[in-house]
């Protein structure tokens, strides 16, 4: 069964016919080619899919493509703009949160939806928005510090 | 690419046509924020013909006030659930203790109060429990809980239920043959394998929460990864206090059970909460909470940890 799904991906409104089936990851990562969203533990439990829906954060692993009917959706790949990276980018790059980099897109989209609803957060209102995703290098300081870097 | 059953997905815009495609649609379920239920379809557990989208119901996400009661929308996300300012402390609480922000965005009030049971037998993939011969709770014939067992003894984990029980709320039920409300608990039975005892077709619309003066509520639980985990065992409470002695007081416990049950404690009220009462409300727990092998974690622990949470938090709520 398929479904013509219209929603806005990283600001371009598109229509495409879906699956009903089809997760939003692989939506993103095989329909769209944008691979930046990782797939990770397929359980909800590392965030390493997390894309923003609305401002707000949201796997990708256990949402259906077809329910982004209408909604705004925007992943990693939205956050550069011409060629720039965001600040939230820049920070991640110049304090060293990103080691291995594989649960790099789905922290700074989580840490990115912290800032929108709060642009000057605690440290423990970071540790609290970051708490759905495991990373297995950083040991977590140099992320927390990224995302303090970019709240200043 | 992930495989998900071949289904096809309604996404229908009021509740009565929700009902309506329920009633059309042998073998089709309803499915919210997905949290739970994606993630188990993802594991071969169920096979759905199709899934009845509720998040494009629009009346199912408002919180408002009905006289003195607040009715709040079983398509209202936790998070909003925990940040709205007219929800009670202890449901805020509960809200905020399931699982990480991500999920909580997405997950909303009915899909947490009907989420699936859980056991380290179940939750599994589908090679992983095809090489352990299946269990009783699904293809298989044997509980590998309780060897001799008709029964499953899947774990109910919510965090939500034993908080809108111990503040006495009530859940609205529409289905094909009109609307019911029940008190929260009874959405509840003990077997793993089908604990809710909501009709064929039903949905959970509503939960209607009574207003509560002179009392105080708190939820507590335990969990391996505070993060984000399920409780591995879970207590709410809500106590009334008549000066130097209980006045009213209700608990309920989740994480334990293939259901979350209320503890009853009348014994406890007209005396005050001190080391005696503690002593019989440890023994009450004891006697509710038959915790079997279904996490990860050991069964001594969890049974010892639900009375030290549950006298912890009296002492809180008495304070």
């Amino acid at each position: 069964m398929k479904s013509i799904l219209t929603l806005t991906v990283n600001g371009r409104r598109r229509e495409d016919l879906v699956p009903d089936n089809l997760l939003l990851l692989d939506y993103l990562r095989e329909q769209l080619g944008l691979t930046g969203t990782k797939q990770g533990c397929d359980g909800g439990e590392c965030g390493a899919c997390t894309v923003l829906v609305d401002d707000q954060p949201r796997l990708a692993c256990s949402t259906l493509a077809v329910q982004m009917q209408g909604r705004r959706v925007e992943t990693i790949e939205g956050l550069a703009k011409g060629g720039r990276m965001s600040r939230l980018q820049q920070a991640f790059h110049e304090k060293l949160g990103t080691q291995c980099g594989f649960c790099t897109p789905g922290m700074i989209m989580a840490a990115e939806a912290l800032l929108r609803r709060n642009p000057h957060p605690s440290r423990e209102e970071i540790k609290a928005a970051l708490a759905g995703n495991l990373c297995r290098c950083t040991g977590y300081v140099k992320i927390i510090e990224s995302v303090e870097a970019a709240s200043g | 690419m992930n495989l998900l059953p071949d289904v096809r997905v309604h996404r229908p815009a009021t509740l009565e046509e929700a009902v309506r495609l329920k009633a059309a649609s042998e073998g089709a379920r309803f499915l919210a924020g997905g949290t739970d239920l994606l993630v188990n379809l993802r594991r071969g557990l169920g096979e759905p013909t199709a899934l009845i989208d509720l998040t494009a119901v629009a009346d199912l996400g408002a919180i408002r006030r009905e006289g003195e009661a607040l009715w709040v929308g079983a398509g209202v996300t936790l998070a909003d659930l925990a940040r709205h300012p007219d929800v009670p402390p202890a449901l805020a609480e509960a809200a905020l203790a399931v699982a990480g922000p991500t999920h909580r965005a997405a997950a909303t009030l009915g899909g947490n109060l009907c989420q699936d049971t859980r056991c380290v037998f179940y939750n599994q993939s589908q090679w992983w429990r095809e090489s352990n011969s299946f269990c009783l709770k699904k293809e298989g014939d044997k509980c590998q809980v309780v060897a001799k067992s008709d029964r499953c003894y899947a774990t109910y984990h919510g965090d939500i239920a034993p908080a809108l029980m111990v503040l006495d709320a009530e859940a609205l039920l529409v289905g094909p043959d009109g609307a019911r409300r029940v008190k929260v608990a009874e959405l509840y039975r003990e077997t793993g394998a089908s604990h809710l005892t909501l009709a064929e077709g039903e949905v959970l619309a509503v939960v209607v929460l009574p207003p509560l003066p002179g009392w105080r509520a708190a939820y507590r639980k335990v969990r391996i990864r505070d993060a984000i985990d399920f409780p591995l065992a879970g207590v709410a409470g809500a106590l009334k206090r008549n000066g130097d002695v209980i006045g009213g007081f209700r608990m309920a416990i989740t994480g334990t059970n293939s259901a979350p049950l209320a503890v009853d404690a009348a014994e406890l009220i007209g005396r005050p909460w001190d080391a005696d009462a503690a002593a019989v409300l440890a023994q009450l727990l004891r006697k509710k909470a038959s915790v079997l092998r279904t996490t990860i974690v050991g069964p001594a622990y969890r049974r010892r940890v639900i009375q030290g949470m549950a006298r912890k938090l009296v002492d809180e709520l008495w304070a």
